[in-house]
């Protein structure tokens, strides 16, 4: 607990206390962290705890349940490659692999600049121009392994 | 009470609305296989889908559905033995093998596992789904509880046992599909987890996931060493042994227990109460230190170590409230190792203390800094119950053909029905204000019960004395749920009490994490209900004991009163505390 900022504290509190006439209110609280700092560490879920009353085991259940949830910081760019049974179909295997073999990183991991996370998902609901790819919320259609290392550039090069 | 007509294989029953197929099965006179539900729905995930059965509803099709959590309607017609049923819970079990590690034979849960048990009734068949396997934890750090991920079947009990009794949930599902484990948050040990090592999970565990750690090895060395091993026993053994021995539970087994421990060769045997009769008369003189000198109050027993965990994690500021008594094993084991050793002339190195106890997380405090002196530690060994009758079945005792035998009452060993009543939630307060009451007023408490206090649940309870015009509030808590109420009233400076016993698990030490399992798989001679009475039932055989005892309170006790006079000087004394008391540590993170 001692390593997060005062600000940080404060800032979970006031998140944790935005749900507190809910019934279930650990899905929230946990979405609105994600989306505030883009990770979930435990110091951060102990603190939800004492908020919520709810034990630490379950709240990181949670955690590692929803791929959506995040233990480590994510990079500046979050690469996911839908890996669903259209986009697969259509390639999706190779197009991870080159994103993979570019960045130097496995699915879920985060390169070591910090510029790019790369996750496999599963479908995001765009079957109709698979394989897709989505970077920061931004959808790419009809992928193909030639086309991954210029978006790469693209987004080094500080596009978003 | 609604009753409703159903039909099972044929036969017409009326059974209660609202049940489960499982308990309107059972109430009828059948035992549908199951695993993953436990005690009126502690536990009921249905994820293990061995107790599937056919059910139809207002004469439609048959289905397949989970009986312990589908619930009974009116006309409805269920087949447990049909091929499909039958066939469909042998493929449950035969799934949930598949990703078991089948060391069977080498597992300390044979002959008491329930997965063997399931896959025995369903007529499970060798190696069907073999296949990948889910990566394999296994932690066995800390002296008290282990977990081997391998032979776990995320049935969920121990989730539901740690939430429920503790409101703790240290354990957790976590990661998701076939990663799934059980275990602390960042499938951590249990020794850099907030766990307090109750044990409560080993009773519940359906399979060999989660144990005790073993110490039979350690006590096997001292033997062969030779060592001068003595044993002393917890009162809360002698009411659960006989259950590993296929006797009713609730049956006192003392005088067969020390036969037993005879024969296994320890050198002495002595009984707990005597260190319990001795917290007593140090424990009572501290309060009335804090009483009548204005010391911190309320005072909050410190007998179990799992509660010293909690309030050690959870409750730092508030340890100058526990007394600062060791507990009884460990008062006795200092006793043992200084006064005893003096007198029989041993070296304190060349004598060895093996403890019994109906708890884990004994293992843990006797191996704590504080436990010990120069005289090496207090307790070298601590036994579970379970432990115990392992240890007396190896060693081929028929158990039920020993003769009664007593304890070895020589230096010390005599002990009084104050003593014996610690194993059961409220004794340590009883006992305790049978000898405060003495204390204050010079005469003995006229009615020696206070039934105030008495009760086997997790609930509060309290009770207000009136000493010589004194109102002395008391109040009563085992498990930490009901302990975190009282907890947070002293916190925020409300609390109405001046003394507060807290047990670690509900129930108190009859029901610690080291007692014989409560199966009712494999207790067929049981009543149905045997999970909701085996507490009342194991505290009935203390209380017994306690009625039988000519000497019901701590300071009567004249080997204690010798031992202050000889050696001790008096109670909370210079030597007492050396030897008697112990310190807390405030700082232990929850998560190091």
């Amino acid at each position: 607990m001692a390593h997060l900022q005062q600000s940080a504290v404060k800032q979970i509190e006031e998140i944790c206390d935005r749900y507190k006439d809910e019934d279930t209110p650990l899905m929230m609280i946990l979405s609105d962290i994600q989306k505030e700092y883009g990770y979930i560490p435990l110091e951060v879920q102990e603190l939800v705890s004492e908020k919520t009353g709810i034990g630490v085991a379950e709240i990181y259940g949670v955690v590692t349940f929803y791929s959506f949830f995040s233990l480590k910081p994510k990079g500046k760019n979050v690469v996911g490659c839908c890996l669903g049974t259209a986009c697969y179909v259509k390639g999706a295997q190779q197009v991870i692999d080159k994103f993979s073999e570019i960045l130097g990183i496995k699915p879920g991991e985060t390169s070591e600049d910090g510029m790019f996370t790369l996750d496999a998902l599963r479908c995001i609901g765009a079957c109709g121009i698979a394989p897709a790819v989505q970077i920061n919320g931004t959808v790419y259609p009809k992928m193909s392994v030639d086309k991954v290392a210029p978006l790469i550039e693209q987004y080094k090069g500080g596009q978003a | 009470m609604e009753l409703i007509n159903i039909n099972i294989e044929g036969q017409d029953y009326q059974v209660e609305k609202g049940l489960t197929i499982l308990e309107a099965a059972k109430k009828c006179g059948y035992n549908i296989p199951s695993l993953c539900t436990y005690n009126h729905g502690e536990c009921s995930l249905a994820s293990c889908r061995v107790c599937l059965v056919e059910a139809s509803e207002n004469n439609g099709p048959k289905k397949l559905v989970a009986s312990c959590v589908y619930p009974v309607s009116d006309g409805m017609k269920v087949t447990i033995g049909s091929p499909k049923a039958t066939q469909a819970r042998r493929t449950s079990v035969e799934l949930l093998l598949s990703n078991h590690n089948r060391n069977c034979q080498e597992c300390e849960k044979n002959g008491k596992c329930e997965l063997l048990y399931v896959a025995q009734v369903t007529g499970a068949r060798e190696g069907m789904y073999e296949g990948a396997k889910t990566p394999t934890t296994v932690d066995r750090l800390t002296p008290s509880i282990m977990r081997d991920t391998s032979k776990c079947v995320l049935c969920g009990r121990c989730i539901a046992r740690c939430g429920k009794a503790h409101g703790l949930s240290v354990l957790g599902f976590e990661r998701r599909g076939f990663n799934t484990i059980v275990g602390p948050a960042e499938n951590r040990s249990f020794q850099n987890s907030p766990c307090i090592l109750c044990g409560q999970c080993t009773t519940v565990c359906p399979t060999g996931a989660l144990m005790e750690v073993s110490e039979i090895d350690k006590v096997d060395a001292a033997f062969a060493e030779g060592k001068h091993v003595v044993v002393q026993v917890a009162p809360a053994v002698r009411a659960a042994l006989g259950e590993e021995f296929d006797m009713k539970i609730g049956t006192p087994v003392t005088g067969k227990m020390i036969a037993a421990l005879r024969r296994l060769g320890f050198e002495k045997c002595y009984d707990v109460n005597f260190g319990a009769d001795l917290t007593i008369m140090e424990e009572g003189t501290e309060l009335l230190h804090r009483l009548t000198e204005g010391g911190t109050l309320p005072m909050i027993t410190s007998c179990s170590p799992g509660w010293i965990n909690y309030a050690e994690y959870y409750y730092a500021d508030l340890l100058d409230h526990l007394s600062t008594c060791k507990s009884p094993h460990q008062m006795q084991g200092a006793v043992i190792k200084s006064y005893w050793a003096k007198q029989k002339g041993y070296d304190p190195k060349d004598v060895f203390v093996v403890s019994v106890m109906p708890c884990t997380a004994k293992k843990f405090e006797k191996d704590r800094p504080e436990m010990a002196n120069k005289n090496g530690k207090d307790v070298d060994a601590v036994l579970t119950t379970r432990e115990l009758a392992r240890m007396i079945k190896r060693s081929g005792i028929n158990f039920s053909r020993l003769p009664d035998e007593d304890w070895d009452q020589d230096i010390m060993g005599e002990y009084t029905g104050a003593a014996v009543i610690f194993g059961v939630t409220g004794g340590v307060m009883e006992a305790a204000l049978r000898t405060v009451y003495f204390k204050l007023t010079g005469k003995e408490y006229g009615k020696i019960a206070f039934n105030e206090v008495r009760g086997n649940d997790a609930g509060i309870r309290e009770a207000s004395l009136d000493i010589d015009g004194t109102t002395v509030n008391v109040a009563i808590a085992s498990g930490m749920r009901s302990a975190k109420v009282l907890l947070d009233e002293i916190r925020a400076g409300t609390s109405k009490y001046q003394f507060i016993e807290i047990m670690g698990c509900p129930g108190g030490c009859i029901n610690g994490g080291g007692q014989p399992y409560v199966k009712p798989c494999f207790l067929p001679n049981e009543d149905d209900d045997i999970l909701d009475t085996y507490k009342a039932k194991r505290a009935q055989a203390l209380y017994s004991e306690d009625e039988r005892q000519v000497v019901r309170q701590s300071h009567n006790n004249k080997q204690i009163q010798e031992l202050y006079e000889k050696f001790l000087g008096e109670p909370n004394s210079h030597l007492a505390h050396e030897l008697l008391h112990t310190s807390y540590n405030p700082d232990r993170e929850r998560f190091d």
